[in-house]
Parts: C-alpha cells; structure tokens; sequence
C-alpha cells in the first residue's frame, strides 16, 4: 500500500516522501514471538508482527482472540494488571521496549493509548490536554501549554468546536467528541505510535465516520495500531490488517488482499461471516 | 375458526395468569410498604418519645433572689482568699436559704421545719455562686442577684411530672372565713369535683393532699364537709386569700410516699405564685459538668470528652484508614497475603466492640502504660474499631471510581501513583470521606470500649486536654440512665438528644459534602 | 464451504449463482439452436432462439438487481467479494452472449434456400466446441473448480483456428461462386459471433479462477492463434 498517494497540504511533511517509502520497508515496531501469560494462562501465542510507520495496522478478529491483549504489550499496559507476563521481544526503534530495563511510564509518553469508551478526566477540556504535558515537563510556561492544547485539539479536529469552552469539563462534550478528546490527549504528549483499542465501538456511525477521517489524517504523521470488531472498519482505514485466533497471529497482509483474497481459511471464514 | 388461539392475550388462561401475576406484584409491594412503614413507624415512635421525655429537662426551676454577700458569713475568720471562699459552700447556702426562710416568718423556728425548708436547695447549687465572688472578692458585702436551680424534687413537683398533681377550680362562690388554729373555713365551695378525685384515687397509706393556694398563701385541707371545707395554713397568712380567685391542686400521692412533703409544696408554691422560684431554660444541661444532684448536673464535660475522642479517632482512623485503603486498592499485588488481610479486615469489621475495648484496656493502658480515662486512649480504641469500617467504606469508594480514569492516566504516561494522586483520589475523595464520617458516627455512638477503659468515671471538671480524665457522651447517658432518682430520667433524654444531634449534624456534613464535590464521570 | 453465520446471506448467494446458471442454460440452448436453425434452414427455430433473449436480459438484470442489493446490505468480503463480482461480470458475459446467438438466428432468417449445405455445416461444425467451451465454463462455475476454468481460457485457441479454417472456407466458396457471397457474409459474421462467444467464454473464465483462487489470469500470457489479419 502506498501512502504517498496521499495528498498532503501539511508544509511539516513535504519533501518526506522518501523518508516515508523507507519508513513502509522498516517497521517501527517489530514484535518478535511475543506471548502473554494472564496468572499462568496464555492468551497470546508467539505473535511476530511488524509495525509500519506512518500508517494504519488494524488488528481483528473474534472476542477474546488476544488481539487487545497484544495491543497492550506495545505500551506496557499489561504491566498494570496483577499475574500478566509478557514474554518475547518488541523492539521499537531497536530497542527492546519489552525489558526490564525499559520505564513502562516513559514508553506511555511514546506510544500513546485511546480506549473503546471515551474517558476524559472529569476535569477541563484544557486541563484533559495539559495533563500529559504538565506530568513530562514538556512545557515551560502557560504561553506553550497554550500552544499544545490548540495544537493537540486542532490536529484532533476538536478546535473548532469547543476552543470556547475550553474550561468546561471534558465530560461534558458528546461521546465522539469525547474520543477526540481523548485522542487529542493523546497526541499531547507527543508521542510516535497511538494505540486504539476499539474507539469507536460506542459511538454511533457520524461520529465514528468523523473518527475515521481523523485516523486517516494522522496516520501522516503516526504510526497507528488500532483494534476493531468492524471489519468494515478495518478495511476503511488501516493499510495493513493482522487476522488474530484463539490468541495466535492467522495471517497478516496488506488490508486489500486481506479483504478480497485472504491466504487462509480462518481469515476467510472470519471475515465472510462463517465462523464457528 | 372464530375462535382465538390458546396463546391469544384475551384468552381466559392468559387472563387468569396476568391476574395471578398482579396479584403477586401487588403482594410483594404490600410487604415492602408494611417492612417500611413498620421501620418508620419504629423511627418516629423512638424519637418523639425520646424527644417527649427530653422536653422536661429543657427548662428547670430556679429560685432568682438578691442577696447581701454579708462578710461574716462569707468569711467568717476575716480569711477573704478564694480557696476559703470557695469552700465555705455553707456559708453561702446559709445565707440563700435564709433569705428564702425569712418569706415565711409563720412558719416557726423548729429543727424539722428547718431542716425541711434546707431541702428546697442543695447546699453544693450554691457552688457557681461562691466561685464567682471567689473571682470577684469585691463583691463582698455588695447585694447580687443570685439564681439557684432548687432540689430536682420539688423541680418535678412544680412541673407537674413527679408526684402527679391534679389542678382544680373553685367556685368564685366559696366564702373564706377564719377557722380554728390559723386556719381557714370555705363555705360554699364547690367541692364536687375534688370529692369525685378523692374517691377515684382511694386510700393508699393516706389520704391525698389537696391544696388550695392564693398569692403567696397556701392551705391544705384537713376536712371535708358537706357544706363547708376546712384548712390549715401552711403559708403566708390568711388575709392574703382574699378577693383573688383560689386555685386548687390535689396532690395524688399521699405524703407518706412522697419525697416531698406537704410543707415543701407549700413552700414551692408560694415562692413560685411570688416569682421567686420560676422556670427558666436549662442552659446547665450544656455548662456544667456532671453533678451527684441532677439539677446541678451537666453535659459539658461529656461533650468535650467526646469531641476530644473524636479528634483522636479522626486523626488516627482517617489517614490511617484510607491509606491503607489507597494501598490495599491501587498499589497491593493480588496474592494470598493480601487476601488474608482483606478477609481479616471485613472479620474485623465484625468483631463486637466490647473486645476493641479489652484490647485497649490490656494493650494501651498495660503494656504502654497510657493514662486510663483518657480521650487518647478512647480515641485509639475506637479508631481501631472503626478501621475497618473506614477501610472498607474508602476501598469501595476507590473501586468505584471506572478503572478507564486510571487507564486514561496511565496511558498518557503518568505513573501509578500520579495516576492515583491525581485522578482516582480526588473522585473517590467524597465516598472515603462519606466512610470516614460515617465510622465516625458509629465511634461517636460506642459505649462499650470506653467502659473498659475508664473514660466512665466521674469527671466534674471540663477535660482540656487528651490525657485527662473524661467521659464521652455515650457513657454519660449510660451511667446516668442507671441512677435511681427520677429526675435523671429527661435528663438522660437530653442528653441522648444532644448525641442524636451530633450525629446527625455528621450525617449533614457528610450529605454537603457530597453534594459539593460528587462528580460525574 | 461451510454457511455463513447468517444464513440469508448464503441464501442469497445461492440464488445469484442459481439465476446465473440459468441464464447459463438458456444461453447454451440459444447457441446450438441457432446455428442448428442455420444448419437446417429452420426459420421457426431461429425465430424461438430470438424470442429467448429479453428472458436473458431480464434473468441478467434480475442478478445485478440482487447483487447491488447483497453489496448494500451485506458488504461481502473475501470469497463472498469475488463471487458476487464474479457472477456481476459473468451475467454481463452470458447477456452478450445471448446477443449474439440472437444476432446468429436473425441472420439465419435472412438466408435463402439457394444456400448451400455445406455452407451452413460450416457453422454449425464451429457451434458445437463453443458451446462445449460455454458448458465448461459454466461446469466450473458450478462445481468451483478452478482447474476447469483455466482449462478452458487455454483451450480459447481451438475456437479462434476453427474460426481461421471457417473464414478461409467460406471465403473459396465465395472465390468460387460469387452468387455465394451475400450468404457467405452473413456466414462470415456469423463465425465472427461465435468466435466472439469464444472470447466471453474466456472471460467468464477468467472471473470464476478470480472468484475461486483470488488470482488474475493474465491475458497476455495465454496461448495465443496466430492473427489471421481480419
């Protein structure tokens, strides 16, 4: 797939494109034979998966098929739940982030997360944004806090709708604007690659739609790993698709031959609606 | 076919099913209705007699009177210093219950009637009185208006409580003429009513008293004719009855079997109708401290020693409580040693206080030697009861708080504890506090601990600090509710009122504060 | 291929494809009646083969009908994707098909008595492999085998050297006797009409080997007659 198809008006960007086409060969991330342990139970088997950079992986598959699990290997999230072992490598830039020697916090400032449900602090619009910021000490004085929190919101395309009642709580915008929220938290802290964990499984199909076209102006910028149960979703805005089974990795492939001609039988009986 | 399908929503089986149905909806309704309206019941019924019986201790009798702080009385041996004065106690009783006697100049000088007339006061009411010219010597020799709460006797006598006394008219028909020895014949009267009482209430070990009573004049009855009434004057003098209408009083109680004799009623009455004795707010219930005579005794020493307890419990379970709660949610692994102590603390929970007070008993005053009675000592035993409580009640409020709050935190890279500190505490700051107050509340309302510990001694003195000697409310009512006389009885209930309004200004508190921080996520 | 979850869904592909091949058999019927018309001078049969066609295009529309509707209700993916893309194309297939063999029996209707036998057994000799190629390729269709299908967009060759020997038959005879040529152009573009079935055929070829494997059958790597110049 190639994304310099895309038309680009961001000034940051042009000229980028060779960087880019390098970029699609090396994966940013590079999962090698990563399984994970719930208190002994495995619920991820040897998953080797390679990340593009400046694109879209979409990860689907049935519930319980360990395809959020796997997704919160790559910012430690599993770290947080008592009995889960991660075992394997995920290097990111070269580096193994799965060590022990890596900080699971200063990853999250990397490789930030948006959640199936909206969940913005029950605090400020601003204060949602500034969070990120403020804990890392990217910012000096209120002036470049300012600026993040437009910057964040507006790539978010969130600006237009609430620069006017930034000091009104998160919690009070609507559900879709609510993930905006989140994502713009997200992009906040400036990180490389954000994780999406179903963003829009609760949200109804214009916001969802908005979603979308949001992901599709990021992924310019991001790498983007996003896990759905809309396959029709998946084919829409990732690139690249990884079909997930009874915690192992099935198949992976460019989102068209995914979609129109998968190499195996599980992928096809999961996404023609045959399963079980 | 015409006819409906079995299954139809018209048939008689459906019918006959939906209004069995209803019929058991409605049951079941009429059950929680009767379990609410027999809890409520229970409440209103709980408080108002509660209430009813406090209403008697919310105003008391005083007798207000000026008296000339005459020095050789005061200071008999020319010795001013406070300490003589304060405890010449007898000097000042002497010269209050004087200056009442000196009403009565019929009365005669005999020893019993003396020592009667002593009993409308108790020497130690005198006491405020003789600290404040101990404070103040220039008072000496000055006339002060003095207010002396009289005997909780005749306190109950004129409040009508104890013995039970029946008023009654007469006639403005009845004609007074002077009788035989001093005292005074009705002719005329209309007597039908009393004679109707007197017959109703019969002949226990005596008769009935009956008094007829105007201004400061006050006779008792000592026969009942058919056409005229006999009465001997027990106070003030003859001429005195009158003109003015007379007022009746039948005292139901014969003297035998009364506390109060005939001759202290007389004397109760007549200073009453002459504004001597009068009734007025008990504020002592709130000033003083506890006393051996009900009408002297207070509350106050009682209240800082629970509110000294409370500062104890508070600043021991609180923080204690809900970082162990803030440990135990967020930050414990999930083993078999923290389960253990899960279980433990919900057992905990459970266990009877009485043994929280062995514990403090054997622990604190034993092994680290604290000071027994002591509001730091009930502080830490009831804190230690209402740990897990507090623990409990913070952990749940922790729980409550959606796990995506902390996810979000931690997504954005702060770590578990900034995650914690600043999302999850400040949601789940009101339901800890809830808790916290609430175990509060129950620490406030425990008995049983403090009882082993000492703090149900008797403290006359105002506790200023949380290793002196005191007593807490709970306490307080239990050990006045175990004395004999009857005039403790609205004063427990007093008591038991200002503890219900303690709790249930915490139970305010706790309602604002929710109110005030609860957010919605 | 085991049901779908949602059992409509593989209904109503089973009906796509049963409509398909119908339209398959009414085809095949028109091919050999026509030409057998042309073969027997059978007027009546030619004038029944003509009247078949509006029945194709209804049957044709009857499946794009549906088809539209399974891709807004459904979205099928994967194989589903393929075969309902595959049964689009091949219905637009058969409809030019039945257009040619209607094509076939109009023109057999213009041919006069004077015609001469052997003139018309030029045609119908060529109807018979094409109408085979059709019945494959329907039998693949039918029975999923991509195997059949590859088979017969390779065997399109025998097809275009039939049509080669028919084109220079046709053209000694009208060397020979010029009174021929008006038949022997109508016989000319008939051949022409059945190579041109040959063609759909492959086509139709080419859908179903997408519909069963995911691949591409590459035009220019097929076997190839070499060019007779027309």
């Amino acid at each position: 797939m190639d994304t310099t198809a895309q038309t680009d008006h961001d000034p940051a960007l042009t000229g980028e494109g060779a960087d880019k086409a390098q970029a699609l060969v090396y994966p940013r991330i590079d999962c090698k034979d990563v399984s994970v342990f719930y208190s002994g139970k495995q619920a991820v088997f040897d998953v080797s998966l390679p990340v593009y950079d400046r694109s879209v992986t979409a990860l689907i598959g049935p519930s319980g098929c360990g395809k959020s699990t796997f997704l919160r290997c790559l910012n430690r999230m599993n770290d947080t739940i008592d009995g889960a072992k991660v075992t394997g490598e995920i290097f990111m830039d070269g580096e193994n982030i799965n060590s022990p020697e890596v900080d699971p916090v200063l990853l999250r400032s990397r490789v930030g997360m948006v959640f199936q449900k909206p969940n913005p602090f029950p605090k400020s619009i601003y204060d949602n944004i500034a969070y990120g910021p403020r804990i890392h000490g990217l910012v000096e004085d209120r002036q470049e806090l300012d600026a993040i929190v437009e910057k964040s919101l507006r790539r978010a395309g969130l600006w237009q709708e609430v620069k006017d009642r930034l000091a009104q709580p998160g919690t009070s915008l609507s559900g879709g604007q609510q993930q905006r929220l989140c994502i713009a938290r997200a992009i906040a802290v400036r990180p490389e690659v954000i994780l999406m964990d179903e963003p829009c499984s609760s949200l109804d199909p214009i916001a969802t739609a908005r979603i979308e076209e949001l992901i599709d102006e990021l992924r310019k910028r991001y790498c983007i790993v996003i896990v759905t149960h809309s396959m029709q979703q998946a084919a829409r805005v990732s690139q690249r698709t990884a079909f997930f089974h009874l915690g192992h990795l099935v198949e992976m492939g460019d989102t068209d031959q995914i979609f129109t001609s998968p190499r195996e039988r599980r992928t096809e009986d999961y996404i023609t609606g045959r399963f079980g | 076919m015409n006819n409906p399908p079995e299954t139809s929503l018209q048939s008689e089986k459906a019918l006959k099913r939906l209004r069995r149905r209803r019929a058991a909806d409605t049951r079941f309704r009429m059950y929680g209705l009767a379990a609410l309206g027999f809890a409520l019941f229970s409440l209103v019924f709980l408080i108002s007699a509660i209430a009813w019986k406090a209403s008697g201790a919310v105003t008391y009798h005083v007798v207000k009177t000026d008296i000339v702080l005459t020095p050789e009385r005061i200071a008999p041996d020319g010795n001013a210093s406070p300490e003589e004065i304060t405890r010449n106690i007898e000097g000042f009783y002497t010269l209050v219950r004087d200056d009442l006697f000196a009403r009565f100049p019929n009365a005669g000088d005999s020893l019993p009637v003396r020592q009667d007339f002593s009993a409308l006061v108790d020497r130690l009411a005198v006491l405020p009185l003789a600290r404040r010219v101990a404070r103040h010597p220039s008072l000496i020799g000055q006339s002060v208006t003095v207010q002396v709460p009289v005997s909780d006797d005749v306190d109950l006598f004129l409040k009508r409580s104890s013995p039970r006394s029946i008023p009654f008219r007469i006639g403005a028909g009845a004609q007074i003429s002077p009788g035989q020895g001093g005292g005074m014949v009705l002719t005329q009267p209309d007597l039908d009513s009393v004679r109707a009482t007197l017959t109703a209430l019969g002949e226990h070990d005596g008769v009935p008293s009956v008094f007829v009573t105007s201004q400061g004049a006050v006779a008792r009855l000592s026969d009942l004719g058919d056409e005229a009434a006999s009465f001997e004057l027990l106070a003030g003098d003859v001429a005195d009855f009158g003109g003015t209408p007379l007022k009746g009083l039948i005292v139901t109680v014969p003297e035998s079997r009364r506390t109060i004799s005939d001759l202290q009623i007389a004397w109760a009455l007549a200073l009453r109708s002459e504004g001597v004795i009068r009734r007025v707010p008990h504020t002592s219930l709130l000033t003083r401290t506890d006393s051996t005579y009900p009408e002297l005794a207070g509350s106050l020493a009682a209240i800082v020693g629970s509110l000294l307890t409370m500062l104890v419990t508070g600043m021991v379970a609180i923080p204690m409580g809900i970082f162990a709660a803030i440990f135990l949610e967020e930050f414990a692994p999930k083993n078999r040693l923290t389960q253990l102590i899960e279980v433990n603390i919900n057992n905990l929970a459970a266990v009877p206080s009485i043994v929280f007070g062995l514990l403090g008993a054997t622990l604190l005053l034993g092994t680290f030697g604290l000071p027994r009675s002591a509001p730091l000592v009930g502080g830490l035993v009831l804190a230690l009861l209402i740990l897990p409580v507090v623990i409990i009640a913070a952990r749940a409020a922790l729980r409550a708080v959606p796990p995506s709050i902390r996810s979000g935190a931690l997504a954005v890279g702060a770590s578990r504890m900034q995650a914690v500190f600043h999302h999850v505490l400040p949601l789940a700051f009101p339901g800890m506090l809830t808790g916290a107050i609430l175990g509060m509340a129950r620490a406030l309302g425990e008995t049983a601990p403090l009882l082993l510990i000492g703090m149900v001694a008797f403290v006359a003195e105002v506790p200023s600090s949380t290793t002196d000697e005191a007593t807490a409310l709970p306490v307080l009512i239990y050990s006045w509710a175990s004395n004999a006389e009857r005039a403790w009885e609205p004063m427990t209930a007093a008591v038991i009122v200002i503890l219900l309004a303690l709790l249930v200004i915490m139970n305010v508190i706790v309602v604002m504060l929710r109110r005030k921080f609860e957010r919605r996520w | 291929m085991a049901d779908h979850i949602v059992s409509a869904f593989t209904d109503e592909l089973d009906k796509i494809a049963a409509d398909l091949m119908r339209m398959g058999g009414i085809v095949e019927t028109m091919i050999l009646d026509s030409c057998q018309a042309v073969d027997r001078n059978d007027h009546d049969l030619a004038k029944d083969v003509i009247s078949r066609d509006p029945s194709v295009d209804r049957l044709e529309e009857e499946v794009e009908r549906q088809i539209v509707s399974l891709i807004a209700r459904r979205q099928p993916m994967a194989h589903d994707l393929r075969s309902v893309f595959a049964a689009l194309k091949t219905a637009g297939e058969l409809e030019r098909i039945g257009d040619l063999s209607k094509n076939i029996g109009k023109r057999a209707l213009m041919l006069d008595d004077a015609v001469s036998a052997n003139m018309r057994h030029g045609v119908a000799r060529m109807a018979r492999p094409v109408s085979l190629q059709l019945h494959a390729v329907l039998d693949a269709y039918a029975t999923s085998n991509a195997d059949t299908a590859k088979t017969v967009w390779e065997s399109d060759d025998d097809i275009d050297q039939h049509y080669n020997s028919l084109f220079r038959e046709m053209i000694t005879y009208m060397i020979e006797d010029p009174r021929t040529i008006g038949a022997g152009a109508h016989m000319l573009f008939m051949a022409k009409n059945l190579e041109r079935i040959g063609d759909h055929c492959t086509n139709i070829a080419e859908f179903i080997y997408f519909q069963i494997t995911g691949e591409y059958l590459m035009p220019h790597e097929r076997p190839k007659a070499p060019n007779t110049g027309v």
